[in-house]
């Protein structure tokens, strides 16, 4: 039984300009344990996908999925009171912007001791003592100063450091980290991945990771979700996936991956991901394939076999990754 | 902190010389003789005309008679007035708890009512609640204060004869005023149904003065919510199973509350602006009451030092209003 498991998720926008697909039938599994990491360009709907899982889109959203389940319990009809039993304790989930992402009014210890007050049965005294436990745990040098902290005294690093105390604050048994290094120095970017892997091993906790960085996919993922445009195109073991690459999106952004570059963003590959005024009939990664024919650009691929990585392909390719595939 | 109390202090001082300037100005740029309103219908002899003229020192030049009155107020003589003869000072001393007690109750009615409004209106935006509350404060806030006035007079103390149609207390009671206030006075009296009457005399005036800066309150909290509804933070706190009361009044009216402290010290301008209507309207002997008076009277020395007190009252709120806003906003508060 897994931890998390989605069906079939789709979100929809009311808009301006009439309604927007942002994420469309994905399927989405995590493992008591795993990591899964993310993957996909900006807007490919990785950060409204798991939003919508948690239930923390606006009001502007529709959510509908066939199955929406975590730790056995069904979070599409559960009351909201029952929700919040689960957000925030079982599940947590910290964001691109640690800046932004904390309230500003408030110190920072302040905010770690309300997530602890809001799950757990502890004590004045006990919060306090677990609130510094946990900025030790995340590395915060000097706790007891920094719990009067405001945000903004902080720095981006100690900020991000913060939200992950106040996430894995009531010991989750998934954690999402959407972007969580974006925002940041490269050189505190890698303090925190470690931090977060290490975390996940020492608690056994599934870890959610959406980046943007194949290499960070290639050191830290047991598993892989490529998206495109709303669509889950590809979901493989990370071994696997850079080998055989099944779906052409995935094929194109390994081949335009510099070979042990320095450079480990996201690689380009031509043309742009369509938006909500110019989704193309069929597959909606035509415009940009390589093997697109007449059947790609009329009718849906349909989602293959698990052997397949699941691509969403007429065409998946079978030969490991070569230079050809783009 | 310090220096941003210095640089306050030093703001003040300035205003307070502008202000001091502008109120001997305006008295005096309304056409109308104060002598020759103080004789009034009798009329006078050119002899005694000049003889008050030197009296009052009208026949300096106008430099000469603010430099008099810049030195007097600065030693914290305003003067006195030309028709009590009694000083300026003593006066507005003994009317201002009036205007005081009535503008507490009418700003604190106005926040009690106005920030929860704002904030069911900005949580159940485009909800029913949202609408009529909305619609509610636009029409609080563009009604006429004279008519809207008028019309619960004729309704609750004319029709239905709930509340007194004006003044502070009832004429059945006398006790003495050692605080000015007379919900407080009234209780000290110890008389049987003065402090009802008290209240009762308070109520339609309250709500009469209260209703602009409700609605001013209520539209700027639901537009502060809102703004700060979509903030990163606020999901954060939702990630955190919070409460819906707790994100919305704690996290999200914590920050609304920025904007909404500055309005509410803008509305207390406002609101003796207001004063001066509602204590006319409801002959509440107060100093807007006083000023409107002797305006009237050309009452010099009473206009003057009346507007420059009023001015720094106001000062004196803004410097307050300033401080909390540090306070409630720890990225002013910390700054070094
Ligand atoms: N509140 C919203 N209202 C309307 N559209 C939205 C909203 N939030 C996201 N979208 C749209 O949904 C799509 C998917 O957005 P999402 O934030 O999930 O992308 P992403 O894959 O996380 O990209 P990035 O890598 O830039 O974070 C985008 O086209 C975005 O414009
Ligand atoms: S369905 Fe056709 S266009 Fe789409 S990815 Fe596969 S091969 Fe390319
Ligand atoms: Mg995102």
């Amino acid at each position: 039984m897994a931890l998390l498991n989605i069906r079939n998720l789709s979100v929809d926008f009311a808009t301006g300009g009439g309604s927007f697909r942002a994420v469309d039938g994905v399927d989405v599994t995590v493992e008591a344990g795993e990591v899964l990491a993310i993957v996909g360009e900006s807007g490919s709907g990785k950060s409204v996908s798991m939003l919508a899982a948690m239930g923390l889109l606006p009001w502007t959203a529709t959510v509908t999925a066939d199955e929406l389940t975590f730790d056995g319990k069904d979070l599409r009809n559960l009351s909201p009171s029952a929700r919040r039993k689960v957000i925030g304790r079982d599940v947590a989930m910290i964001f691109q912007e640690p800046m932004s992402s904390l309230n500003p009014c408030f110190t920072v210890g302040f905010q770690i001791r309300e997530a602890l007050a809001q799950h757990l049965n502890l004590d004045r005294a006990a919060r306090k003592k677990r609130a510094l436990e946990l900025m030790e745990m995340v590395g915060i040098p000097a706790p007891e100063k920094r719990l009067n902290a405001f945000p903004h005294q902080l720095s981006g690093g100690m900020n991000q450091r913060v939200m992950i105390a106040m996430a894995i604050a009531c010991g989750p048994k998934l954690l999402i980290a959407d972007e969580p290094t974006t925002a940041l120095d490269v050189t505190i970017q890698a303090q925190i991945l470690d931090l977060l892997t290490g975390l996940q091993r020492d608690a056994g906790m599934g870890l959610i990771l959406i980046t943007h960085d194949m290499g960070v996919v290639a050191e830290t993922a047991h598993r892989v979700a490529v998206q495109y445009a709303g669509w889950k195109v590809e979901d493989q073991p990370v071994k696997d996936l850079f080998q055989t690459p099944h779906h052409p999106y995935t094929a194109a952004l390994l081949a335009a991956l510099p070979e042990r570059a320095t450079e480990r963003r996201l690689p380009t590959i031509p043309g742009v991901v369509p938006g909500q005024f110019d989704r193309p009939q069929g597959c909606l990664f035509s415009p940009r394939c390589a093997f697109a024919d007449d059947r790609c650009r009329s009718t849906l691929p349909p989602v293959q076999p698990p052997e397949l990585g699941r691509a969403r392909c007429h065409y998946p390719l079978m030969a490991p990754a070569t230079e050809e595939a783009q | 902190m310090l220096r941003f109390l210095f640089s306050r202090l030093a703001t003040f001082f300035v205003t307070f010389v502008g202000v001091t300037l502008i109120s001997f100005a305006f008295i005096r740029v309304i056409p109308g003789d104060p002598i020759i309103v103080m004789a009034g219908e009798r009329g006078m002899s050119q002899e005694r005309y000049e003889e008050l003229s030197r009296q009052y020192g009208f026949d300096q030049p106008l430099l000469t008679q603010f430099w008099d009155y810049l030195t007097g107020v600065l030693q914290g003589d305003l003067g006195q007035s030309f028709v009590t003869k009694k000083p300026v000072w003593d006066e507005f001393f003994a009317l201002f708890p009036a205007t005081l007690e009535l503008s507490l109750c009418a700003i604190i009615l106005a926040i009690a009512l106005g920030i929860p409004a704002g904030v069911i209106a900005a949580v159940n935006r485009g909800k029913f609640f949202d609408r009529a509350l909305m619609s509610s404060a636009l029409v609080g806030y563009s009604m006429p204060i004279f008519w809207w006035a008028l019309l619960l007079i004729i309704v609750f103390s004319g029709n239905l004869g709930w509340t007194p149609v004006s003044g502070r207390m009832g004429l059945l009671y006398y006790f003495p005023t050692p605080t000015g206030f007379m919900l407080i006075d009234s209780l000290l009296s110890g008389q049987d149904g003065a402090f009802t009457s008290a209240i009762r005399h308070l109520i339609l005036p309250t709500i009469v003065l209260a209703t602009i800066p409700l609605a001013v309150i209520a539209r700027q909290t639901r537009s502060a919510m809102l703004e700060v509804l979509s903030e990163d933070y606020i999901r954060t706190a939702r990630a955190k199973g919070l409460k819906p009361w707790r994100i919305n009044g704690l996290h999200a009216l914590r920050n609304a509350m920025i904007p909404v402290i500055t309005v509410i010290g803008l509305s207390v301008g406002t609101l003796l602006a207001g004063a001066i209507l509602t204590e006319t309207i409801f002959s509440w002997p107060g100093i807007g009451k006083w000023m409107v008076d002797s305006i009237f009277r050309r009452d010099y020395p009473v206009v003057q030092g009346g507007l420059l007190l009023v001015a720094v009252v106001v000062m004196i709120v803004n410097l307050i209003v300033d401080m909390l806003y540090g306070l409630i906003n720890p990225r002013i508060r910390t700054r070094k």
